[in-house]
């Protein structure tokens, strides 16, 4: 008996081994971690469950029936991160380059449906040398089927990416289908086609970190949401960011005990819009003092600037901030920030996370490279995604709300559960010159009667008054009891249940 | 008594005045320029007189505008705070014109003591120890030479109307003599249009002690003990503190003495200070007169328990002193840091802007000490690039020195300033330098003890060792907040452990935790142990920690995997991971950041319109490089040092990021 026992631990010895020690020692020096390496990091302590540990592949052509490891490529299973359940895969880099055949991707599907079934994330920690050529059309078949498994589970449980070595290929569209990407700096790279088919077709010369490494899919394509320094650090906050998540769409956002006072005062806020109406200011610092305990999940912080995308937590409860960003191109929405803001706010709605907006827009970017980009199509996605949003929405404008960004930002009349607005706001068409030039055209040419126009304009319209006399602003308040406003408003919204017409989907301009 | 007098300063000194004032039943008026609309001085005054724009020489030291503002408001004193008008003989004589009372000297005394070679003439003539030298008109540089040669080497050169250290010139030989005869000349003749040298003996090992005197327009002269200012940074006073570490009683009241002798001399009333240089044999020569109120009088204060600024305002309106010099004793030790907007880790480069958090450690009792904090600023105001940057003038009190320096340390850890750059990390240093510990000091001290400036410290061992079990224990209670989460798995909820490892700085510690209700005990691998109280919940910005029942106090920050800790002026990232965590972090590469020191890095995200520069060019510190605009601004960036321009990355219509590599040097 003692035996068979023990033929048990030393299969499971030789699984855990993965490609061998030689392997693990090149992937070591690649400061990559192996896969269950990862996995530890991942998990609580001694909480992973692994499925499928034995799958081996079924191959037989090209002498592959002679090279048959367990765990095929990939280790699959559940644990828990901080006590709450998560589905975990993680390529193995050191087993047959972490090639992705038939069984791959099986064992892959299992823990998808797994956590479909159960409510719970998936998380992916990718680390793939690509199809495993081999097994030819198999492999495809298997990717067919991950992909179409990422797509039912898109707004049922959130799916999150961490590429941590090479995804290249057809296996860039899994990730590219989750809810979130994260990269490791220097040793990962995604990207469709690689330098050397790049050289072949167009020959142009490129690097792989410069086609597809962190730098360029966080800063310039927008693929990825983060970087980070090493898998250790990328882990970790994979971790930190589940923390903000639900477990699945049927669940409330998790909340947690907090050590801060949702009535703080924060006095300083008061002096935070600067007296020149010109002059930028950190709309983080708003966010950071309006959030528990100062705790802001950045997402996207490298890419579009002029927005700013992430998760706090109000009274221990998740919620997605967007605000304009000042300091980047005063703020204005353009196609990058439109698609980075829209993508986010639909996956706070696809997940029930309350969403607060901080307003300081002073309208759409001007130029032919945003019309002919389609900036039409791209701001539509944003107005779009508030306009469905049926979680609560709570809307805080600080200074400019211009025009059709005024519209676009969650305002009232996309259904904006909450509207304040500071005494410096100014909710206008457009800014005063501008609107003094149309409306007195006839004198344009007389400097100092269009100052003067100026001068009654901003008196009359650059203040939140004129909207709040109309209800599109539910009340004026003061900056530094802004943390307070907005935590009443989301406590006041707990209940909220609103529902769009019935329908197969919508239509939102892709 | 005054019914109301205006300020005519701003920042720290006019609300410091303010303060007094207030607790005198005396009305106040303070005067403020663009800059300035929200400052603390104009929301503390009873009224407030705009005085134009941000520019001090278009308000501040404007004579007409102060003037103007009196008669708006119908003050009846002006008190000029330190610098813009306080030592001007000109407003002196404005307002005695117009029958106000000035807060502060008489215009004679003002004048007497303004020129350094008459001011050291009078001197002489009262019987103040002066430094051995040449007061008359040097004509070349041979005479130059041989006036050195009577004095002996080594001489200071110096410019009669000098200051700040602008014209002045240290020779130890002929040679030298002469090269800095000549250059002082030209130095002095263009930056004060005044091209008088003089030469004097230059003082070894000096330190810089100066004595405060307080006399009435009744003959009445008192001296208040002194105060040490050694610690410098290029003529900038850093850190100050009465009484002296060195002085004994007989040179305090020599010093004294003669310090009252040459107020008495030039007629002086009001509070004044007489700088002295002393040397390392005790040997003390008059250095100059300031006829204000100095920087650094709280020290003085929270020695004797006077009021300097009550005192001016009584001298001012008339009053006899009601103290005599028998009354003034010493009464513990006291000490002060300036804490300036300036950037240590950047060559202490001014740094401007808003005040994200500004948190002074509470006044009053801390520990057995007495924390004391001046300041002009508050959270959410900004540091304007007009004025000095000085941020606060903190102050402890204790019963003797090692309680004020250990007093200063927690007020220090536990002085929260974000936004800008400040130098609370390196004054942290200073109290904690055994050469200031020892009180051993010179005015040498930081250019000898931070010859390539100021990089952070490196806690000892035990530092290290408190850090870690602080950060250790304070690291369970953030994991077990995180494991308290909605949602979990019940009865499979995660199980916080008690192994731990903490990585800061060069160390790395194996510990184990013991949490109680009243804390933990920390164990390391080793078997030392710590124990561990304090109330730090997670978010806590600030932690109050006891260490085995001493004080630990430290600014808390969020990184991944731990915190940022800074304390003792130490800045570190503390990694507390789980055994497992730290084995496998041991296998991450260690990557070097990109060395940045030879390129231009872009500071701000905006359009290129201008580059001055191209490759091979040799550039010198200070030249133009290239124009970014940000915000309908345009900057300008310099080069920081000489070099050769290898690499232009960028041109003209660019658009940039934050850090963008403009250009890169040899």
């Amino acid at each position: 008996m003692k035996d068979i026992l023990q033929v048990l631990e030393n299969r499971r010895a030789e699984a855990r081994l993965g490609g061998g020690e030689k392997r693990v020692d090149a992937q070591h020096a690649k400061g990559k971690l192996t896969a269950r390496e990862r996995i530890d990091l991942l998990l609580d302590e001694d909480s992973f469950e692994e499925f499928d540990m034995f799958v081996a592949h079924r191959c037989t052509d090209f002498g592959m029936e002679k090279n048959r490891p367990y765990s095929d490529g990939v280790v699959t299973g559940w644990g828990t991160i901080n006590g709450r359940m998560v589905y975990v895969f993680s390529q193995d880099f050191t087993v047959l380059g972490g090639s992705v055949s038939a069984t791959h991707a099986q064992k892959i599907c299992k823990i998808m449906d797994m956590a479909m079934q159960n409510g719970a994330p998936v998380i992916g920690l990718n680390d793939s040398g690509g199809a495993r050529i081999q097994e030819g059309v198999d492999s495809l078949a298997g990717y067919g089927e991950v992909f179409q498994r990422n797509i039912m589970a898109s707004g049922v449980v959130p799916q999150i990416s961490v590429i941590m070595g090479p995804c290249a290929g057809g296996a860039v569209y899994s990730p590219a289908m989750t809810d979130f990407i994260f990269m490791v700096k220097d040793s990962s790279y995604m990207f469709v086609t690689g330098p050397d088919v790049v050289k072949t077709v167009t020959n142009e010369v490129v690097s792989a970190e410069e086609l597809g490494g962190a730098t360029t899919h966080t800063r310039k394509s927008s693929v990825a949401d983060c970087a980070f320094e090493n898998d250790v650090e990328a882990l970790a906050e994979v971790r930190r960011l589940v923390d903000f998540l639900p477990l699945n769409n049927r669940e409330k956002p998790p909340v947690r005990p907090f050590f801060d006072e949702p009535g703080r005062v924060e006095a300083s806020l008061d002096t935070l819009v600067p007296e020149n109406a010109n002059t930028p200011y950190d709309m983080k610092e708003l966010i950071h003092k309006v959030a528990d305990e100062g705790d802001f999940y950045e997402i996207q912080a490298e890419f579009a600037k002029n927005i700013i995308t992430g998760f706090i937590r109000l009274e221990g409860q998740t919620v997605g901030v967007v605000a304009n960003q000042p300091m980047v191109l005063a703020g204005c929405l353009d196609i990058d920030s439109a698609r980075k803001a829209a993508r986010f706010v639909r996956f706070c709605d696809a997940f029930e996370i309350p969403i607060l907006t901080f307003i300081d827009v002073p309208g759409f970017l001007p130029g032919t490279g945003q019309e002919v980009g389609g900036v039409i199509k791209h701001g539509a996605k944003l107005l779009f995604a508030y306009g469905e949003a049926t979680v609560p929405k709570v809307t805080v404008i600080t200074r400019k709300a211009y025009g059709g960004a005024y519209v676009v930002m969650s305002s009232k009349h996309l259904r904006g559960d909450f509207n304040y607005a500071w005494p410096t706001a100014e909710i206008a068409v457009m800014g005063a010159k501008g609107a003094t030039e149309i409306i007195h055209r006839a004198d344009l040419g007389d400097a100092e009667k269009i100052a003067a126009h100026t001068a009654s304009y901003e008196d009359r319209f650059a203040n939140p008054f004129v909207a709040a006399e109309r209800g599109f602003i539910d009340e004026v308040i003061q900056p530094h009891s802004t943390r307070r406003r907005v935590s009443r408003a989301f406590a006041a919204l707990r209940g909220k249940k609103r529902q769009n017409p019935w329908k197969k989907h919508d239509n939102i301009p892709l | 008594m005054f019914k109301k007098i205006l300020i005519a300063n701003r920042g720290e000194i006019a609300c410091r005045v303010i303060k007094t004032a207030r607790a005198m039943g005396i009305k106040t008026v303070a005067v403020y320029s663009d800059a300035d609309k929200n400052a603390l001085h104009v929301e503390m005054a009873d009224e407030a007189v705009h005085i134009g724009p941000p520019q001090a020489n278009q308000s501040y030291i404007v004579i007409d505008k102060i003037m103007d503002a009196i008669r708006q408001t119908g003050a009846e004193a002006v008190h000029p705070g330190y610098g813009f008008l306080s030592e001007n003989p000109k407003f002196a004589e404005a307002l005695e014109k117009e029958g106000v009372a000035f807060i502060g000297p008489p215009k004679k005394a003002i004048e007497a003591m303004g020129d350094k070679i008459t001011s050291k003439k009078i001197a002489q003539e009262a019987g103040v120890s002066t430094v051995p030298g040449y007061m008359g008109l040097i004509e070349d540089a041979e005479e130059a030479v041989k006036i050195s040669n009577d004095i002996g080497y080594p001489v200071m050169i110096k410019a009669s109307a000098g200051g700040g250290g602008k014209g002045m010139r240290i020779a130890w030989n002929d040679d030298e003599a002469r090269e800095g005869f000549q250059s002082s000349k030209n130095e002095a003749a263009s930056s004060f249009g005044d091209d008088r040298i003089f030469i004097e003996k230059f003082v070894t090992q000096p330190r810089h002690i100066e004595i405060q005197v307080l006399a009435d327009s009744h003959g009445n002269c008192l001296y208040l003990n002194e105060r040490e200012c050694s610690i410098q940074r290029r003529n900038q006073k850093v850190v100050e503190e009465a009484p002296s570490p060195f002085l004994d009683e007989a040179t305090r009241k020599a010093m004294g003495e003669q310090s009252c002798a040459l107020a008495q001399a030039v007629g002086y009333t009001s509070a004044g200070t007489v700088e002295f240089i002393v040397d390392g044999d005790k040997n003390f020569y008059f250095l100059e007169m300031n006829t204000r109120l100095q920087v650094e009088h709280p020290v003085t204060e929270l020695i004797t328990g006077i009021d300097l600024v009550e005192q001016m305002i009584r001298v001012a309106n008339g009053e006899e002193l009601a103290l005599k010099q028998s009354d003034i004793g010493i009464n513990g030790w006291a000490i002060e840091n300036r804490l300036y907007a300036e950037d240590p880790y950047r060559g202490f480069l001014p740094s401007i802007g808003r005040l994200t958090r500004y948190r002074p450690p509470t006044e009053g009792p801390m520990g057995d000490g007495i924390v004391r904090n001046d300041t002009g600023v508050f959270e959410g105001g900004e540091i304007s690039m007009y004025y000095d940057p000085m941020i606060a003038k903190l102050c402890t009190w204790g019963k003797d020195r090692a309680t004020a320096i250990e007093t200063m340390r927690n007020a220090l850890d536990s002085f929260e300033v974000e936004g800008i750059g400040h130098n609370l990390p390196f004054v942290a240093a200073v109290m904690d330098h055994p050469k200031f510990i020892s009180g051993d000091m010179t005015t040498a001290f930081i250019e000898e003890e931070y010859p390539g400036g100021f990089d952070g410290v490196t806690l000892g061992e035990e530092g290290q060792r408190r850090v870690a079990a602080a950060a250790a224990a304070m690291n369970r209670v953030a994991e077990i907040r995180r494991a308290r989460i909605s949602g979990t798995l019940d009865n499979h909820e995660r199980h916080v452990g008690d192994n731990w490892n903490v990585a800061l700085q060069d160390a790395d510690f194996d510990v184990t935790i013991a949490a109680d209700h009243d804390g933990a005990t920390v164990r390391f691998a080793d078997g030392a142990e710590h124990r561990i109280t304090g109330d730090w919940t997670p978010g806590d910005q600030l932690a109050w920690m006891q260490v085995d029942g001493a004080p630990l106090v430290m600014k808390v920050g969020k990184i991944s995997g731990g915190f940022r800790i800074r304390t003792r002026g130490a800045d570190m990232k503390v990694h507390v991971r789980t055994p497992r965590q730290a084995e496998l972090a041991r296998l991450m590469p260690v990557k070097e950041a990109p060395d940045t020191s030879k390129m231009l890095l872009c500071p701000m995200p905006g359009l290129l319109v201008k580059v001055n520069v191209a490759e091979g060019d040799e550039v010198q510190e200070g030249q133009a490089l290239c124009t970014v605009e940000a915000m309908k601004m345009e900057n300008i960036l310099r080069a920081e040092r000489r070099g050769v321009v290898s690499k232009v990355n960028a041109g003209p219509g660019d658009s940039l990021a934050v850090d963008d590599v403009i250009l890169e040097f040899e």
